[in-house]
């Protein structure tokens, strides 16, 4: 009936879970139907007890974010004319420009949303998708992680703005003008496809793990 | 105000009785016996949708919450008029939208010459060539999707705030909302406006607009009105008063 993993997780903690009790919960709604009703007849969400499917979805969407974030780092994210001098910089170059500025606080904010959360980020996602493949249980910090990584995901976006009302405001002819540079797309393609990732992830498999090709 | 009991506290009462120690004590026939039966009453159980574990639906005051057991997710949190104050929110957001889309936004001065921008401006800064898909992006996550959410709750809850029926498709539209909630990124842009102020403080004089406080203002309400939400009461609402 059900795998290791929920014997596992039901000893630490004695709760019954709809899929124990051989229920299916719909994941947008929490209405509880028997096992075998495709869909929910209040929300009509498609009805699945566990998605391992969206693991798939998950390393898919994980794997292009990484990907896409390699160029964002490398390529200047902006380019500012001053004076007839054109000066070009990176996420990084950014921050360090922001610190020579004596903006410490600043630096911190843009330095913690471009690079501490992206690639925390994937790391996390990474290893929670791990553990649920590998059949491991989770505990409720990993569940929080989870959360975590669902919540932060957002203001990675922090940057990309900065460069739009950088360079809509500045646009002062010779004295100034400043434009976005090819990072800022591919910055702006890293945060959203690790967040479809996040988003796509179904926590219900956080907690128990089944094995794959487990029935209900 | 809000308290925050779990679902089954030490409450001597039967019903309130968790489900976990009556399906535990079971053996497997038994259990199985038991599950036949509940399937009959679903109705009144409900799965975390985070973590799958079981509830009975509990029978809360207006302003209690109640979480899950396992994974603290709010499971139930009826309001006194949670459904008009949605509403509310929703059109003060959109008309302060508006606003802080079309009013100057910031104001940047240098040796006598000037720029006034509004969000407008910001969205079509990567209007030229491949930076075109990202002005579209920025405007979709910080103009259309915030202003689809409104529009999207005021359909689904102004008229059951005024006692009617639910709309024709309010399930489908709830779920767009729902779906467009962590792409809807005004409080972001926010920070990304005081970065950017930071960034050009040294370069010129900056000024802010009226649209800049009518976008602060848009973000504290985006936030009161998430407050009164919970998914699970909203559909257990719908549900209701689909049938009735
Ligand atoms: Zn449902
Ligand atoms: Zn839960």
């Amino acid at each position: 009936m059900s795998g290791d993993g929920m014997a596992n997780a039901e000893r630490a903690q004695p709760v019954v879970t709809a899929r124990a009790a051989g229920l299916v919960g719909c994941a947008e709604c929490g209405h509880v139907f028997p096992v075998g009703a495709e869909r929910c007849r209040v929300c009509g969400t498609r009805l699945v007890s566990r998605d391992m499917a969206s693991l798939q979805k998950v390393w898919a969407w994980l794997f292009a974010g990484m990907v896409v974030y390699i160029p964002a780092n490398v390529y200047p994210m902006l380019r500012t004319t001053t004076f007839g001098r054109t000066q070009e910089s990176t996420i990084v170059g950014g921050v360090f420009d922001l610190i020579d500025h004596g903006s410490i606080g600043v630096a911190l904010i843009v330095f913690v949303a471009s690079v501490v959360i992206p690639v925390s980020k994937f790391i996390a996602i990474a290893y929670l998708a791990l553990r649920v493949q590998r059949g491991q249980p989770g505990t409720a910090s990993h569940f929080h992680l989870y959360e975590f990584v669902e919540f932060i995901g957002r203001w990675s976006m922090i940057d990309v703005f900065v460069v739009a009302i950088l360079s809509a405001l500045v646009q002062l002819n010779f004295v100034a003008t400043i434009h976005p540079g090819i990072a800022a797309v591919s910055f702006a393609l890293s945060v959203a496809f690790t967040m479809i990732s996040a988003n796509s992830f179904d926590p219900r498999l956080i907690w128990d793990a089944p094995r794959e090709g487990t029935q209900l | 105000m809000i308290s925050l009991a779990p679902f089954f506290d030490n409450s001597p009462e039967p019903v309130r009785q968790p489900l976990r120690f009556r399906a535990n004590r079971l053996s497997p026939v038994a259990r199985i016996a038991y599950q036949t039966a509940m399937t009959d009453s679903v109705s009144d159980l409900i799965a975390c949708p985070k973590c799958d574990v079981l509830h009975k639906l509990p029978q809360l005051e207006k302003g209690a919450q109640a979480k899950c057991v396992r994974c603290g997710t709010v499971l139930m949190a009826p309001r006194d008029g949670a459904m008009t104050r949605i509403v509310m929110l929703s059109i003060t957001a959109l008309i302060l939208m508006i606003a802080a889309v079309f009013f100057p936004f910031l104001e940047l001065s240098v040796k006598g010459l000037g720029r006034k921008s509004s969000v407008f401006d910001a969205i079509l800064a990567f209007s030229e060539g491949l930076m075109l898909p990202l002005s579209f992006a920025v405007a979709a996550l910080i103009v259309v999707l915030p202003v689809t959410r409104f529009l999207a709750l005021i359909y689904v809850f102004a008229p059951m705030a005024l006692g009617w029926a639910p709309a024709r498709q309010a399930r489908e539209v709830f779920k767009l909302a729902e779906a467009i909630r962590p792409w809807a990124m005004a409080e972001v842009f926010i920070i990304g406006v005081a970065v950017a102020l930071v960034k050009v403080a040294g370069l010129a004089q900056v000024t802010l607009g009226p649209a800049f406080w009518a976008f602060v203002g848009l973000v504290i309400i985006t936030v009161l009105k998430d407050n009164f939400m919970c998914r699970v009461t909203v559909w257990q609402t719908l549900n209701a008063r689909s049938q009735s």
